[in-house]
């Protein structure tokens, strides 16, 4: 599946709920799937500035492709930290740096979070951009 | 008047939010204003928009009418002394800040010793930090214990410390609030008043919670400065007062300049016109602090007995309900004070509840709370060293008014318990 097709995939998985809650629900469930993230790699380095809740995000290279790991204290952030990685995890950097993130509007998803939230939300994707451009110069 | 009657006051109480009813748990950041508010606002911007005091003509003179009816109004809400004590600014932050520059300018010099205590929000601790960085003087803090009550003994020991001759006083000011916004009890300022006069150190009380739930009387109290802000007790945005003793105001420098605060200006000098002028300089924000009559008037209303009793049965409702949950942490504890004069009303809690749930993140709370229709706060609430006091990185915040019912009261204790199985 591509980013692309799987950002589609999600918004259409949003979709089928009326309610934010309900929607919140499903980020949730997201966030309590994503894998651990071990105690050691939550360092100052790898915390994303501007989010209120605290956030970590590594990323290895794997044959050629960015592998996003990542954890938060808040349940909510982990959610859209899990959604993030899924669809832009285990891509070469070209693809992510390719690119966009619209589905995130798409899905109403900025304008249903705080104002906090929304800048949060922003720093994780400029930090997911910053990793591949890393791994494509390396 | 009910309790539903004081309720429909305020036309913003009937709105829905993602098609639910709005259960506004937020005042303690704004409370929201009552009809009465919201016309008198229209009117005067409608009917009787000018400049205040600069002008011959007959809306100048409403206006300018209007700004001294709410001078008064103030005046008679915290009980002054006199019209000349009640400054308007635009804001509590701005009052402060007011004290920190004016009465810091002329009386706080290098060495000497300002006492704030560990339970303030930034408004009334960052002003007297940059205070002692420009005059080089010392802060010192007046400690908080697990329970959020002040101790006193600490600020006996610093008073003495300041003022080991009474010819050598170092402590020029002690700094303090009437009721914090996290932890939401009555401080016994009295006391702190007291003991501190006896060292003669003056006292500015931060009222911006006080003002809302306490009967302030700043004659009785003796304080030497009190701040407070209009948007927390029915009034509109952008409003505050600062009152002071006379025999202090009249000594202190104005802090901002030009417009009406002057007497006689000439290119090189110019001279003050006497208080409140002196610290208003510029055009002052006169349909805002116009509404102060009908806000404080609203205050008043809200303490009658019978919408009082009810709203004290909707708290302590929640500080059970909320002390019932075993994962959940509720900060401040209230209690009776006792002080050197007997027990007095300090250390109540007034409407606010503060408080942490194991396992799960305060700003997790606040967002779904949202999507249920609940306005609350969460976060460091412009208080960390509160926050950190407890060990903790952010908190969720309650807060209540008189129009908040027990119908609210139950539904958002419901919609706690499922925020957090739905977040666990
Ligand atoms: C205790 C306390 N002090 C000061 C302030 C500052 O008030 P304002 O932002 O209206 O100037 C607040 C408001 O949050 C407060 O709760």
């Amino acid at each position: 599946m591509t980013i692309a097709e799987k950002q589609a995939e999600l918004v259409e998985a949003f979709s089928e709920f009326d309610e934010w809650l309900d929607k919140y629900e499903y980020l949730i469930e997201m966030g309590k799937a994503l894998p651990s993230f071990p105690e050691e790699k939550k360092t100052d380095e790898r915390l994303i500035k501007g989010c209120q809740s605290r956030v970590w995000l590594d990323a290895q290279t794997v044959d050629g492709k960015v592998v996003f790991s990542a954890d938060s204290d808040a349940i909510i952030t982990r959610g859209i930290i899990a959604m993030l990685i899924d669809v832009y995890s285990n891509r070469t950097p070209e693809e992510i740096l390719q690119a966009d993130d619209q589905f995130i509007d798409k899905i109403g998803l900025r304008e249903n979070l705080s104002p906090t939230r929304q800048n949060g939300l922003l720093s994780m994707m400029q930090t997911i951009r910053q990793l591949a451009e890393t791994a494509a110069q390396a | 008047m009910t309790t539903k009657e004081f309720r429909e006051l305020f036309p913003i109480l009937t709105r829905k939010v993602y098609g639910k009813d709005l259960v506004y748990f937020d005042n303690a950041a704004t409370s929201q204003r009552p009809r009465s508010v919201l016309d008198k606002f229209l009117t005067l911007s409608q009917e009787s928009n000018a400049n205040i005091y600069r002008a011959v003509h007959k809306l100048s003179a409403e206006a300018t009418d209007a700004y001294e009816q709410a001078r008064e109004a103030a005046r008679a809400f915290v009980n002054a002394g006199s019209r000349e004590e009640i400054i308007f600014t635009s804001g509590c932050t701005a009052a402060i800040n007011t004290v920190a520059f004016s009465f810091g300018q002329a009386f706080v010099k290098a060495g000497d010793i300002v006492i704030v205590g560990e339970g303030e929000h930034h408004s009334n601790l960052v002003p007297w930090q940059l205070l002692c960085e420009r005059a080089g003087a010392t802060l010192k803090i007046l400690p908080i214990d697990d329970k959020g009550h002040w101790d006193l003994s600490v600020l006996k020991r610093l008073l003495a410390e300041g003022c080991p001759v009474a010819a050598a006083q170092r402590v020029k000011l002690v700094a303090v609030t009437h009721i914090s916004n996290v932890l939401g009890l009555v401080n016994p300022v009295e006391e702190l008043i007291r003991l501190s006069h006896a060292a003669g150190a003056p006292v500015l009380v931060d009222g911006a919670q006080g003002i809302v739930h306490e009967r302030v009387d700043v004659q009785a109290m003796d304080c030497d400065f009190y701040a407070f802000s209009g948007h927390k007790v029915y009034a509109a945005t952008g409003t505050g007062v600062l009152y002071g003793k006379k025999q202090w105001l009249e000594q202190m420098p104005p802090f901002l300049s030009g417009g009406e605060m002057v007497g006689t200006v000439t290119l090189e000098h110019a001279d003050f016109a006497g208080l409140p002028h002196k610290f208003e300089a510029g055009t002052g924000n006169f349909a805002s602090i116009a509404t102060f009559p009908e806000a404080f008037e609203t205050a008043l209303l809200a303490r009658e007995p019978e919408i009082a009793n009810a709203y004290e049965e909707v708290c302590a409702y929640l500080e059970d309900a909320l002390r019932a949950r075993g994962d959940l942490r509720l900060y401040g504890e209230s209690e009776t004070f006792r002080g050197e004069a007997g027990p007095t009303g300090a250390y109540r809690r007034a409407g606010v509840f503060s408080f942490t749930i194991d396992g799960v993140h305060h700003e997790d709370v606040a967002q779904v709370l949202d999507k249920m229709g609940v306005a609350v706060r969460s976060g460091l609430m412009c208080a960390e060293p509160v926050i950190r006091h407890f060990g903790v990185s952010g908190m969720v915040r309650a807060s209540l008014a008189p129009y908040n019912t027990m119908e609210e009261a139950e539904y958002f204790i419901k919609c706690l318990d499922k925020a957090i199985n739905l977040l666990r």
